[in-house]
C-alpha cells in the first residue's frame, strides 16, 4: 500500500467508525451527507498525489460509496419491516459512561439499541413513548458473567433431558436478570467428550429480551485440558492432555472450522499452558475466535508469559487454582507485574471466601485495567443451603455463602451473586464506583471483544442497562428495551 | 426600554429565568395559540436555561405549546457537530424539556439554498405569527445574534450580507419580536452596554437598535454597569426601587406597568 493509500484509508476508517452509532438510527439522508464529507476529506488527502493514485482514489470512492448506501438502506428497510419498537427516554439519571457520572444527559433506546438522541430529536421529530424518571439513580450497562457454572438449581454441566435443559437455561437466563446481570457466558466443567457434544447446542449465542432473559453470549469451557493437581473440583479423571494438538481441541468441544469459526459456540476456554500439547495450540485457538484463559494451572511465570505471547488475554479466577505466588517464581499469579507481554485481563471471584479481600486488593491495585468480575457460580446460587451437584459431584450449600465438595470439603463453586460481587469489590478495594461497575461491565466487555455493544452506554449499543442506587444495589433494569422493575 | 441591574451572572440568570416562565404562565398558551420564544447561544444564556429546566423539573413550567426559534446557525458544520447550535440548544434546554420537536426551529446550516432557507424561516415565524418573546445576549462588541459590526445591516435574510460562516435572524427580526430581552453580564461587555443605551442607535453596536423596541427589557448585572454613567445606574436602579418597595412588586404587571387602579 503506498502512503497516500494508507493515509486514505485512515480516514476512512476513522470516519467509518464515528459513523457507526449513526447508521443504527436509520438515519439515510445524514449518513449519506457523511459521506460526502467523507469523500471530500478523501479527496483532500489525494489531492496532492502523483497521476497514478487516481486510480486508487476512484477504487475507494467507488466501493466504499456502493458499499455504504447498500447496507445502510437494507437496514432502513428491515426496520421499517420490523416497526414494533417504542422509543424510550431516560431522565434524570446519573450515566456512568466513558469513566465518568454524567448527571445532565438523557439516554434514548430504539429497538433495543441506544441511539443519538439528539440526531433522532432533530432528525425524526417525534417525541418518545414512554419516559422512565430513573429518579437520580445511576444508570449502568447492564453487567457481564462470563463465568457461571449454573443456578437455580440448573447445572450447565449436567445433562438431561432436552425439554428439561432447555428450560433449566430458560430460568437462568431469566432469574439472573433480578441481579442486573443482562448478558452471561455460561461455563461447562472438565467433562466427557459427550458432555459438550449434547450441552453445548443448547447454550448457542442467543439475544437477550423480556422472553429470553440475559443473552447468553457463548459458553466458557473450563477444562478438561488443565492440570490434574490443581482441579479443584473438577472430576479428575475427565482431564486430559491436547497431545493431538489443536484437533484435540476440535474434538472434544466440537469446534467449528474453516469459514464457520466466527460462529463459535465456544467463546472462552480455560486451559494450563504446561499441560502437553495445550502451548501449541494456543495461538490455532485464537484464529478460531476463541478467548484463551489461564487457569487450573501450575504453570511458571515464564510459561504463562510465553502463553499470553501466543494470545492469552485472560486468567480463570486468579489465585484460585494456580501454582500460589513464590517472589522467585510467581507463576500465572505473576502475570500482573509483567512488562515483557500485555498483562491480561483476570478473573476474580469477590465472594470474600475464594479470595481474601487484601488479595483482591493487591491484585486490583496492581492492574486495575485488568479486573473482571465473576460469580464462578454453581447450582445452588438463588437456593436455600443443602445437597446439590456440579458436574457430577456432590457438594453441599452451607449457610449463604459457602459450597463445598461434600468429599474432601474443597471449595465447590461459589453462591454469590454479579452485583454482590461488584459491591464486594468497590468495599474490598476502595475503588470508585465507576471502576466497581466497570469490572463487571465494561473490562469483561473488552475481553470478549464486544465493548461496542456491550458494557457500555454509547450510542450504538445495546440497550441493557441497570440501575443502581450509590450502595450499588439493583433496583430496576432493563434488557433490550424492555423494562423490568422489581 | 427597561433596565434591570442585579449583582451577579447568577441573579441576573434567575432573574430573566423567572421572567420568562412568568410570561408563558401569563400568556397562557395552547396548541392553537402557542408562545413564540425567540432564543439566542452563548455563554449568556446558559444560566437562564439552567433555571428554565429546573422550573420544568419543578412542574412549574410546561413547553408542550411553546415553539421557539433560534437567532443563528453555523454554515456547513454537520447538525450534531459538539460546537453546533443545534447541539447546544440540545444539550442545555431541549434534551431536559418536554418541548415537541416540530417546535423546535433551528435554521439549516447545510441546506442547499442558504438564501432559500433563510427566507423560508423568516416566513416561518411570520407563520406563527411572529415572536412573542426573543432572549438575546450580546458580544463584547455589541452584536446580537450573529450581527457583527462589520456586517450589521438589517438584512433580515438577505444572504448577500450574512457573515460567511453562519446563518442568522437580522437585528430587524428581532425587533418585529413584540418584546425583546437581553441578559448582558461581565465587565467586558460593560463598554458595549454603555453604547447601547446611551449613545443614539449605530450599526456599531448592533444591539443599540433596540432603544427603538417598544418592549425591551435588558438585564445586566454590577459588572456590566462599570461604563455607564451613575446617573444612568441610579435612575434604572431607582425605577427598580419605587416599582418594587414603594408601589410593591404585586402591583406591578410583567412588563413593569403599574396594575393600580388610583381613584
Amino acid at each position: 500500500m503506498s502512503n497516500t493509500e494508507r493515509k486514505v484509508v485512515r480516514v476512512l476508517v476513522t470516519y467509518f467508525t464515528v459513523m457507526r452509532g449513526k447508521i443504527l438510527e436509520w438515519d439515510i439522508i445524514e449518513v449519506l451527507k457523511s459521506m460526502g464529507i467523507i469523500l471530500q476529506r478523501a479527496d483532500m488527502e489525494l489531492a496532492h498525489t502523483r497521476e497514478r493514485d487516481r486510480y486508487t482514489k476512484h477504487a475507494l470512492t467507488n466501493t466504499i460509496k456502493t458499499a455504504r448506501v447498500n447496507q445502510v438502506v437494507s437496514k432502513l428497510q428491515r426496520d421499517k419491516d420490523h416497526n414494533c419498537s417504542c422509543l424510550v427516554k431516560i431522565v434524570n439519571a446519573r450515566l456512568i459512561r466513558n469513566h465518568k457520572i454524567i448527571d445532565d444527559d438523557v439516554l434514548y433506546l430504539y429497538n433495543g439499541k441506544i441511539i443519538d438522541p439528539q440526531t433522532y430529536f432533530f432528525t425524526f421529530g417525534d417525541l418518545p413513548d414512554v419516559v422512565i424518571d430513573a429518579k437520580g439513580l445511576l444508570v449502568a450497562p447492564g453487567f457481564i458473567d462470563v463465568q457461571i457454572n449454573g443456578a437455580f438449581g440448573v447445572d450447565f454441566s449436567q445433562m438431561q433431558s432436552e425439554e428439561k435443559m432447555r428450560k433449566g437455561i430458560d430460568n437462568v437466563a431469566k432469574g439472573l436478570l433480578k441481579y442486573g446481570c443482562t448478558s452471561f457466558v455460561p461455563t461447562i466443567i472438565s467433562s466427557g467428550i459427550e458432555v459438550y457434544q449434547k450441552v453445548l447446542p443448547f447454550l448457542k449465542p442467543r439475544k437477550g429480551n423480556k422472553t429470553n432473559g440475559a443473552e447468553i453470549l457463548g459458553v466458557h469451557v473450563e477444562g478438561p485440558f488443565i492440570e490434574p493437581s490443581k482441579c479443584g473440583a473438577h472430576e479428575e479423571s475427565h482431564l486430559r492432555s491436547a497431545s493431538g494438538g489443536f484437533s484435540d481441541f476440535v474434538k472434544v468441544y466440537g469446534l467449528n472450522e474453516g469459514k464457520d469459526q466466527k460462529d463459535q459456540i465456544v467463546k472462552i476456554v480455560t486451559v494450563a499452558p504446561e499441560v502437553e500439547g495445550v502451548s501449541d495450540s494456543l495461538e490455532d485457538l485464537v484464529r478460531a475466535h476463541i478467548t484463551v484463559s489461564l487457569g487450573h494451572s501450575s504453570a511458571t511465570v515464564a510459561q504463562a508469559e510465553l502463553a499470553v505471547e501466543k494470545g492469552a488475554r485472560f486468567i480463570t479466577h486468579l489465585f484460585n487454582a494456580m501454582q500460589q505466588f513464590h517472589h522467585r517464581d510467581p507463576g500465572i499469579i505473576g502475570l500482573l507485574g509483567t512488562k515483557r507481554v500485555p498483562r491480561p485481563y483476570y478473573g476474580i471471584i469477590c465472594d470474600g471466601i475464594h479470595v481474601h479481600q487484601n488479595s483482591i486488593k493487591m491484585a486490583y491495585d496492581s492492574h486495575p485495567e485488568g479486573a473482571v468480575l465473576v460469580t464462578d457460580a454453581m447450582a445452588a446460587m438463588g437456593l436455600p443451603p443443602g445437597d446439590y451437584t456440579l458436574g457430577d459431584i456432590p457438594v453441599r450449600k452451607i449457610g449463604d455463602e459457602r459450597v463445598e465438595v461434600i468429599d474432601n470439603g474443597r471449595l465447590a463453586g461459589s453462591v454469590i451473586t454479579i452485583d454482590a460481587c461488584v459491591r464486594n469489590f468497590r468495599e474490598f478495594t476502595g475503588c470508585s464506583i465507576i471502576e466497581a461497575v466497570e469490572a463487571a461491565t465494561l473490562h469483561p466487555a473488552e475481553l470478549l471483544g464486544i465493548q461496542n455493544i456491550k458494557g457500555t452506554l454509547n450510542i450504538g449499543a445495546d440497550a441493557d442497562l441497570v440501575f443502581l442506587d450509590d450502595d450499588l444495589r439493583v433496583m430496576r433494569q432493563c434488557i433490550s428495551n424492555n423494562n423490568t422493575k422489581y | 426600554m427597561r433596565l434591570i441591574i442585579r449583582q451577579d451572572y447568577d441573579q441576573v440568570s434567575e432573574y430573566m429565568a423567572s421572567y420568562i416562565r412568568d410570561r408563558i404562565i401569563e400568556f397562557n398558551p395552547t396548541t392553537n395559540r402557542p408562545f413564540v420564544l425567540g432564543l439566542p447561544t452563548g455563554s449568556s444564556p446558559v444560566g437562564v436555561y439552567k433555571n428554565l429546566v429546573k422550573y420544568h423539573q419543578n412542574g412549574q413550567l410546561s413547553f408542550k405549546n411553546v415553539v421557539t426559534f433560534n437567532m443563528d446557525e453555523y454554515v456547513g458544520l454537520p447538525r450534531d457537530h459538539p460546537e453546533s447550535y443545534h447541539s447546544f440548544m440540545w444539550h442545555h434546554l431541549f434534551k431536559h424539556i418536554d418541548i415537541l420537536p416540530q417546535n423546535v426551529h433551528i435554521l439549516d446550516g447545510n441546506a442547499d439554498d442558504l438564501e432559500e432557507e433563510c427566507r423560508k424561516y423568516e416566513e416561518k415565524i411570520k407563520s406563527f405569527g411572529g415572536v412573542e418573546l426573543f432572549l438575546g445576549g450580546i458580544g463584547p462588541d455589541g452584536h446580537i445574534a450573529f450581527n457583527e459590526p462589520a456586517n450589521s445591516r438589517f438584512f433580515d435574510g438577505d444572504i448577500s450580507k450574512v457573515p460567511r460562516m453562519a446563518l442568522t435572524v437580522g437585528v430587524g427580526t428581532v425587533m418585529d419580536s413584540r418584546e425583546v430581552a437581553i441578559i448582558i453580564t461581565g465587565a467586558h461587555k460593560a463598554l458595549a452596554l454603555a453604547k447601547c443605551i446611551e449613545e443614539g442607535v449605530n450599526h456599531m453596536w448592533t444591539v443599540s437598535a433596540i432603544q427603538l423596541h417598544p418592549k425591551a427589557l435588558i438585564v445586566c448585572d454590577e459588572d456590566a454597569t462599570l461604563e455607564l454613567h451613575v446617573k444612568t445606574v441610579k435612575y434604572f436602579k431607582s425605577i427598580d426601587h419605587v416599582l418594587h418597595n414603594l408601589v410593591g412588586s404585586e402591583n406591578v404587571g410583567l412588563q413593569g406597568r403599574s396594575l393600580l387602579i388610583f381613584i
